[in-house]
Parts: structure tokens; C-alpha cells; sequence
């Protein structure tokens, strides 16, 4: 492998949050980090972009180190080829959109009429050519974003980073937003590193996952890798599964506290058993099916999700299970209510842990 | 009847009946704000206000007035923005002391300020004996210490209100010009002023208008010498004693200049919150 375009080892301390974030990416990579609240995520975006010093560690792009501490190397930020599309956009609200655009161009050097100029391919590229004098007031969520990732653009970044670009966009736009966000990254040529708390943003927009809690990485991987084989509860719930760690032997993870679940493949050794919400069945009353996963468990919650009604259960083994209205309605489900779940040893994945 | 009419009606009962106890005060007060400029326009001599007005002392006076409040705002803008923005944005040990510091003259009896400048800035001042003889430099007693004196007054009228400006624009502007390749002082040029605006220049206005009615420091520190640094306050004072109708028509000017600048922001501060 040739030597990767981005190279960093974040290590951020302060009082109360460490973070410690082993980074490379070739050029053209999407990386998206992944977290819950809290994780590090913004953190690591921020000491990337250079508004946050490093307290140990290294960044290294296209061979170039931009900072070093122990070196005592502190590239400021408007010294860096990154680019960043903050969560809210942070758009001059002074400023018309082809002049927001240029701001960048300014910057370095060139004067008003130039730098218009260069931003209108980036409107044109966008589709916003009939806003280009509309302040940022007047622009809809949807192109907002889009001049925002036009300013960043810009400036010819090596580095672009994106917070949570779909977050402050609602439900119906977010879909076009994230196609389109999909194709611009696709013809970006330098490393994407972007941010988000939405499995599913981070699944569509990128080419390889990294799962950050508290401070460091639990996974990282494709999206289809971290989807299959989920290692933390964390990432489970993201992509929908009940998740549990044991010990395999033969055909069956005995888990911590002695329930057992019989599984399709042969396996010894630590491991994690996942299976779907959609695989449990649920019974009123003890059943005489061939399941050989059968827990007696209590209705702890019920929401709906989508057009499923999801049952959170609590017992020997607590998980979720998705069933449809008419079913929880005719099983008489209500909080608090006993009931019998079976899953199927073919339903369950395990794999090493 | 609806939630809706209920609140209504609630707050139309509400309305028809202030109390008593709140309603006497508030119109008394009202007068007394009212009545003293009522006071000016009735007793104002308008028939002999053109002959009063005509006089070159009295343009003299309030050319001398709108240039040195106009450079004292000048000053307190040079300066009064980025002491505001230190104080904003950045931390420093005995940031709060100086926050303090600069305040101070918000409250201190202006004829107080006037002495401490004569102290500072006099011929025989720490630093006036100085300018005198290294550079042949005197302040009081001239027009440049009208200026002074009113740049004194005014300017924490300015870095109070720019500062506050400051504090309440998003800071992560600045971050964001900075990752476009936008340094510091470009970012507080490019983004931050023209963000702010609004705020530096209801704090201008506010020097102004605090400069233009600067009294007592001016007296003390730059004297009442007509032409030089007679202000329309000390003009005002001064033909009180010898000459009451010029100073009531030197009032009315005064009063019209206030008037304007009120209309000029009654955007920012009359239309109701």
C-alpha cells in the first residue's frame, strides 16, 4: 500500500474526555466517523480542522506534517488545506451566496471580481446559479447546504470535513441532500472525513466506518462489515440488532449470565451472537414449536417503529422484537404482560469476537 | 367559549383595570420628563429666535460642538472597537479589573474625569509635562482637549455596546473564516465587523450624542474660551447669566440635534420590544 493520504493519531486530553483517534485514509476515501453523543466525534473534527490543538500524537497529509507537538508544530487553521462544512453551516449572513463562495478566494489573495468568478462554476455545479445574490437568509436548508460544501470546496481542500451535514435538514430534504451530498463526494479527489450520528447517513455517504465511543475506536470497516458484525451494543441498536457476547462451543454462545443461545454455525471460542428484532416470535403461552431459542421474558416498553410495533423485553435474555400491530394486538401485549419468545438457531449470526 | 377567547377576554379585563398604585406614578413621571421641554417650547423667544440664532457666536459654538463630538466618536471608534474586542475575545489574567477599568468613567462625576486629565495630560501632568517638552505638545486649554475630554466621557459608552455585540455574535464565525484561510484580523475585518455592525454603530451614536453633551470634564480640562473650546453646553451655561433667551434658543438647537438622532434610531430603540 503506498503511504495514505491522511495520516493522523488524534490524542486530545482534557479534564473529563480523552480522545485517542488512529486515522489514515488514501486520497478519494470517504471516512465517516460514527458515534453516539459524547464520543469524540466533533472533537476529532475540530483538532483535524486545526481549532483545537493536539495534546500528543501526529497529523500528517499528502506527506506533509501540519502538526506534531512533540515537535512543538501547530499548523494554525487558516494555514491548513482543509476544508470544513460546519453542522449549521456557518454561512456570512453579510454575505450574497457566490460572495460566501469566494470568501475563501478572498483570503488567499485575490481580489472581488476574481474570486466571483472562480465561485460561479461552484453555483453552476451546485444548481444555484438563480441564487447566487440571495443572502443566506433567504436560501432553503437544502441549498444552504450546498453552498456551504461550495465555500469548502473552494478553496481546493486536501482535507474536507463534514459535521453532521444532514442533521439540521428535515426528513423530506434530507433524502436529496444526501444523494446529491453522495454524488459530490464521489467526484472529491482528496480525503473526506465526515461526522454524524446517523447510521444511515454514514452507510450511504461513506466508503469506510469508524465507530468511536468515549474517545476511541470500537470498529471500524465498510459499512456492509459493521452492519453484519456489529461488536458493541452501541453500533448493534444503530443497524438493528440484538447483540450479545459469550462463549461459543459447538453450536451454542453460552452468555454471562448462563443463558444459552444455539446457533446455526459451529464456532468455540469468545463470541457475538446478532439476530434481527424481526426474528423473534412471540407466544402468550409456552410453545411447542421446534425453535430451540425459547426465553421466557416480560414486556418492558412497546413503541411504534416504522409500521412494526417494537417490543422491548426484559428477562434472562433482554431484547427487542418487532411484530406487526395485528399481531401485538391479538397477543393481548401490554407493559408489564409475560410473554414466551423463540428465535430460530438459522435467524442468529455468530461470529468470533 | 374556547381557551383562546378565555385569554382574550382575561387579558381585555386585565387592561381596563391598572391599578391605581402603579397608574399615578407612571403619569407623574411622564410628566416629569415631559414638562421641562414643554417648558423650553413655550417660553422659547421664537420670535426672536432668528436674531438669536444669527449670531456668528452661536454657529461658531455648534460647529465647534458636532466637530469635536464627531471626533471624539472618531477616536472612540479607533480605539473603544478593538479594546472591545479584547475584552470579548480573548482571556487574560486581570481581563475583569480592566473591564472594570474601562467603565469607570460611566460613572465618574465628569468634572472628576476633567481633573485627572489635567493631572495626566496638563503641562505639568505625568505625561502632558513630557509631550511639552519632547514634543512642544499642549493638550488643555485647546480644541484637540475638547476632544479628549469628550473621547474621555464617551468611548465606554461605545466599547460597552460593542462589546455586548460581541458577546452575542457566534464566535464559530470567526472559526469558520479562520478554516477558509482567513486570519485573525481578517476574520474580525471580513466577518465579525460587518456582523456587529449594528451594535458599533448604536454604540457610535450613543458616544456621539454623550460627546455632544459633555460638560463638565470639558470645562475642567480644556476651559471656556468661545471659538476654541466653548462647546453649545458651555455656551449654553454661560449666557444663562448674562443673556437667558440665547441660551433657551442654544437649547432648542441642542434639543433639535437630540430629536434627530432619536428619529435616526427609532428603529433600533423606540419600536416596542
Amino acid at each position: 500500500m503506498t503511504t495514505p493520504s491522511l495520516d493522523a493519531h488524534l490524542r486530545v486530553e482534557r479534564t473529563g474526555f480523552s480522545l485517542d483517534l488512529a486515522l489514515t485514509a488514501g486520497a478519494g476515501e470517504v471516512i465517516a466517523l460514527l458515534g453516539p453523543n459524547g464520543a469524540g466525534k466533533t472533537t476529532a473534527l475540530r483538532a483535524l480542522a486545526g481549532l483545537l490543538p493536539l495534546t500528543a500524537g501526529h497529523l500528517r497529509l499528502d506527506g506533509q506534517t501540519l502538526e506534531n507537538p512533540a515537535a512543538g508544530l501547530h499548523t494554525a487553521a487558516e494555514r491548513r488545506p482543509v476544508g470544513v462544512v460546519f453542522q449549521d453551516y456557518l454561512l456570512f449572513p453579510h454575505l450574497s451566496a457566490l460572495d460566501n463562495i469566494g470568501f475563501g478566494l478572498r483570503c488567499r489573495g485575490r481580489s472581488k471580481k476574481e474570486s466571483r468568478a472562480e465561485a460561479l462554476p461552484w453555483l453552476t455545479r451546485m444548481d444555484l446559479e438563480e441564487h447566487a445574490a440571495k443572502r443566506p437568509g433567504k436560501l432553503s436548508g437544502g441549498q444552504a447546504q450546498r453552498v456551504a460544501l461550495a465555500r469548502a470546496l473552494a478553496i481546493g481542500p486536501r482535507l474536507l470535513l463534514l459535521d453532521e451535514p444532514l442533521a439540521a435538514l428535515d426528513a423530506r430534504t434530507r433524502l436529496d441532500v444526501r444523494s446529491q451530498l453522495r454524488r459530490h463526494l464521489a467526484e472529491f479527489d482528496a480525503v473526506a472525513v465526515l461526522v454524524t450520528h446517523d447510521p444511515l447517513d454514514a452507510m450511504v455517504l461513506a466508503d469506510r466506518l469508524v465507530v468511536i465511543e468515549e474517545g476511541r475506536v470500537v470498529q471500524a470497516g465498510t459499512p456492509a462489515e459493521i452492519a453484519r458484525r456489529p461488536r458493541t451494543d452501541y453500533i448493534a441498536r444503530l443497524v438493528g440488532l440484538n447483540l450479545y457476547q459469550g462463549v461459543a462451543d459447538g453450536r451454542r454462545v453460552k452468555l454471562e449470565g448462563g443463558t444459552a443461545v444455539t446457533i446455526a454455525e459451529e464456532l468455540t471460542g469468545p463470541a457475538f451472537v446478532a439476530f434481527p428484532p424481526a426474528a423473534v416470535t412471540l407466544h402468550r403461552s409456552r410453545p411447542d414449536s421446534s425453535a430451540r431459542n425459547v426465553w421466557e421474558l416480560t414486556v418492558a416498553g412497546l413503541d411504534l417503529h416504522g409500521d412494526q410495533v417494537r417490543a422491548d423485553l426484559t428477562g434472562p435474555l433482554p431484547l427487542a422484537a418487532d411484530l406487526t400491530p395485528a399481531a401485538a394486538a391479538e397477543l393481548d401485549l401490554t407493559t408489564g404482560a409475560t410473554v414466551w419468545a423463540t428465535v430460530k438457531a438459522a435467524q442468529t449470526h455468530a461470529y468470533p469476537a | 367559549m374556547t381557551a383562546i377567547d378565555t385569554a382574550v377576554a382575561a387579558r381585555a379585563k386585565r387592561g381596563s383595570r391598572i391599578p391605581l398604585a402603579l397608574l399615578l406614578p407612571a403619569l407623574l413621571g411622564l410628566v416629569f420628563l415631559v414638562l421641562p421641554l414643554a417648558g423650553l417650547l413655550i417660553r422659547a423667544p421664537w420670535s426672536a429666535m432668528p436674531s438669536e440664532l444669527s449670531s456668528a457666536a452661536v454657529w461658531d459654538a455648534l460647529k465647534l460642538s458636532l466637530i469635536c463630538a464627531t471626533s471624539a466618536t472618531g477616536v472612540s471608534l479607533v480605539l473603544g472597537v478593538p479594546l472591545a474586542w479584547l475584552l470579548a475575545r480573548t482571556e487574560f489574567p486581570g481581563r475583569r479589573v480592566i473591564r472594570a477599568l474601562v467603565t469607570l468613567p460611566l460613572v465618574l462625576p465628569p468634572v472628576v474625569g476633567g481633573v485627572a486629565l489635567l493631572l495626566a495630560l496638563g503641562r505639568n501632568g505625568i505625561v502632558g509635562r513630557w509631550l511639552d517638552s519632547a514634543f512642544g505638545i499642549t493638550l488643555p486649554f485647546t480644541t484637540t482637549g475638547v476632544v479628549i475630554a469628550e473621547a474621555f466621557v464617551a468611548m465606554p459608552f461605545l466599547v460597552i455596546s460593542v462589546e455586548g455585540a460581541l458577546r452575542a455574535a457566534d464566535p464559530r464565525y470567526e472559526e469558520a473564516a479562520a478554516t477558509l484561510g482567513a486570519s485573525r484580523l481578517t476574520a474580525f475585518r471580513r466577518v465579525t465587523l460587518p456582523m456587529i455592525a449594528p451594535g458599533v454603530g448604536a454604540g457610535a451614536v450613543l458616544a456621539w450624542a454623550r460627546a455632544l453633551g459633555e460638560f463638565g470634564a470639558t470645562i475642567t480640562f480644556a476651559g471656556n474660551f468661545p471659538g476654541k473650546t466653548q462647546t453649545m453646553p458651555l455656551a449654553v451655561y454661560l449666557a444663562m447669566e448674562t443673556d437667558p433667551d440665547a441660551a433657551i434658543a442654544l437649547s432648542l438647537v441642542l434639543l433639535a440635534v437630540s430629536v434627530a438622532v432619536l428619529v435616526g434610531l427609532r428603529d433600533r430603540w423606540m419600536s416596542t420590544p
